[in-house]
């Protein structure tokens, strides 16, 4: 095993740990603000995804697919908190699950009907095609390299965000006692809004961005979906430090899991035996870890302080 | 014209009446003081007015203005700034961050806060759950006065406090009186609130029962819809 292999494999997990990121920061939010469970989030992706591929194939522009993905996933976002989420807030867990589930059929069929069965593709942009030398003699893609930069500075400006402005004051004020910052004169209706709509361009942006590794297509939110979930479940529900850092984990851990469990197994099972059980026991390595954490953490590792 | 002008006010609290008609008045520049026992009233007839509670029945009057049933938010900036019983200060913002997440512009600054209790500004970035009780208090009443209402309204002002931090409370709500806040104060410590109030309104029931000048209420009135 080469150090060069290594990096790249933590390389990978970490694009896929800032992907996982931009899911999940906001559902933590969502969920954390307002206490509702949005399974929908994954339908936001999906669209961001489909938005930046049309317009990306439409206009020969994969950074005005970007803007279109941002736009249509933030639209989506607000449109369906004014006409179906905001009558949730009141209701119980599996209202909001029922309703949310619906809003996952809706989004697919619709997206079926626009775009047909057949899966999208997205061409990395020329600008970011080539690869990077790595230390170790190993070569990287830029496009994944980018992913990961975008990912950290996402993270960087939404912590500003909630730590230093006035909405992010009002949207921490709001996740602990919501009646009261209505009685200050904050409009905590519209505030919602614009929180839903926030993280929903930030699941459309991970859609678009993930959507030029690999195929555009109806479902493909769901699986990403529940690895959102265990991200912030690792993290605390609520924190966008959490959600970080449960992002990375769960990406670095599935990912090098993957890539040195077989290994590690072949070592002393014998190599067909070894790589069948490293596999089997990768694939639920995160789900491990999501116990082991919430055993001893049972709030996760950055519960909200509330 | 009044500044609040509370008149047959009906409200229910769940499935049950908690007001049976509520009179109130607060003219401009007045310290008014609502009292009544524990389950009376008073924090309900509050909630009403911040639009917390939507009243059945009745009138509420801001300047004139009817604002019975609308959203607190829309009410708040009408005016009112609201010290909640219990505080509820956000626990998990700095003192400075809960003093300006809601402020709205006006002759209320940090600056002015600071002067007001300067114990909050050594505070300043500090968590609200750090804070003692008094502390909160404190800042419950400042974070109101930085939305620069006309009317602050002050729920169980001293309510849990040691004595030494009540009088700071209280000194601060003659100052406030002094510069012509118009202020409506539920407190129990009759001996500090009867000498600050230019009026007051005694609710037993759900309904208003007296209404006067503190020298109106006697001690046989005291005892009557006051005593325990």
């Amino acid at each position: 095993m080469s150090t060069a292999l290594l990096i790249e494999q933590i390389l990978n997990g970490l694009q896929f740990g800032v992907m996982l990121f931009l899911m999940a920061a906001g559902l933590t939010l969502i969920f954390g603000v307002m206490g509702l469970i949005n399974l929908a989030h994954g339908s936001l992706y999906m669209i961001g995804a489909f938005a930046c591929a049309a317009v990306a194939a439409a206009t020969g522009s994969f950074w005005l697919g970007l803007v279109a993905s941002l736009a249509a996933a933030a639209a989506a976002g607000a449109l369906v908190e004014l006409v179906v989420i905001r009558r949730l807030y009141d209701r119980d867990h599996l209202d909001q699950v029922l309703a949310t589930f619906a809003l996952i059929l809706i989004f697919s069929e619709g997206t079926r009907w626009l775009f047909g069965s057949f899966p999208l593709y997205l061409d990395i942009p020329s600008a970011l095609s080539g690869a990077v030398q790595l230390p170790g003699g190993g070569r990287y893609p830029l496009y994944r390299l980018t992913i990961i930069g975008v990912g950290i500075a996402v993270a960087v400006g939404l912590y500003l965000l909630i730590s230093k402005t006035r909405l992010g004051m009002r949207i921490r004020a709001g996740e602990s006692d919501r009646e009261m910052i209505a009685a200050l004169g904050v409009d905590i209706r519209t505030l919602y809004t614009v929180v839903f709509a926030l993280g929903a361009a930030l699941a459309g942006l991970a859609g678009a961005l993930v959507g030029a590794l690999q195929s555009v297509q109806v479902g493909m939110g769901e699986p990403v979906l529940i690895l959102a979930f265990v991200v912030i479940v690792i993290g605390g529900i609520g924190s966008i430090k959490g959600a970080l850092v449960g992002a990375i984990l769960v990406g670095l851990v599935d990912t090098l899991g993957r890539f040195l469990l077989p290994k590690l197994f072949a070592a002393f099972m014998g190599p067909a035996q070894g790589a069948t059980a490293g596999a089997a026991i990768a694939s639920m390595l995160i789900y491990i870890v999501m116990a082991l954490i919430l055993a001893f953490r049972p709030k996760g590792l950055f519960a909200a302080n509330a | 014209m009044s500044l609040l002008e509370i008149s047959g006010l009906e409200s229910f609290y769940g499935a049950s009446q908690a007001l049976f008609g509520v009179n109130l008045r607060v003219a401009e520049g007045e310290v008014v003081a609502l009292m009544g026992r524990n389950g009376m009233g008073k924090t309900t007839t509050i909630g009403s007015v911040i639009g917390l509670v939507r009243p059945r029945n009745g009138a509420i009057r801001l300047s004139g203005k009817d604002v019975a049933g609308m959203q607190p938010h829309r009410i708040a900036r009408l005016g009112v700034g609201l010290v909640p019983e219990g505080r509820r200060c956000f626990p998990n913002l700095t003192v400075h961050e809960n003093l300006v997440a809601a402020a709205r512009p006006g002759v209320w600054t940090l600056a002015r806060i600071n002067e007001l209790f300067p114990r909050l500004e050594e505070r300043r970035d500090q968590y609200a759950n750090t804070l003692s009780g008094g502390e909160q208090q404190m800042l419950a009443v400042s974070r109101a006065l930085m939305t620069n209402p006309k009317l602050l309204i002050l729920d169980e002002a001293t309510e849990g406090l040691a004595p030494v931090i009540r009088q700071d409370i209280w000194a601060a709500i003659r100052r406030l009186k002094a510069e012509g806040q118009s202020i409506l104060v539920v407190d129990k410590t009759l001996s500090e609130l009867l000498p600050v109030a230019d009026r007051c309104f005694v609710l037993e029931k759900g309904r208003t029962v007296f209404s006067g000048r503190p020298n109106e209420l006697t001690a046989d009135l005291q005892d009557r819809y006051l005593g325990v």
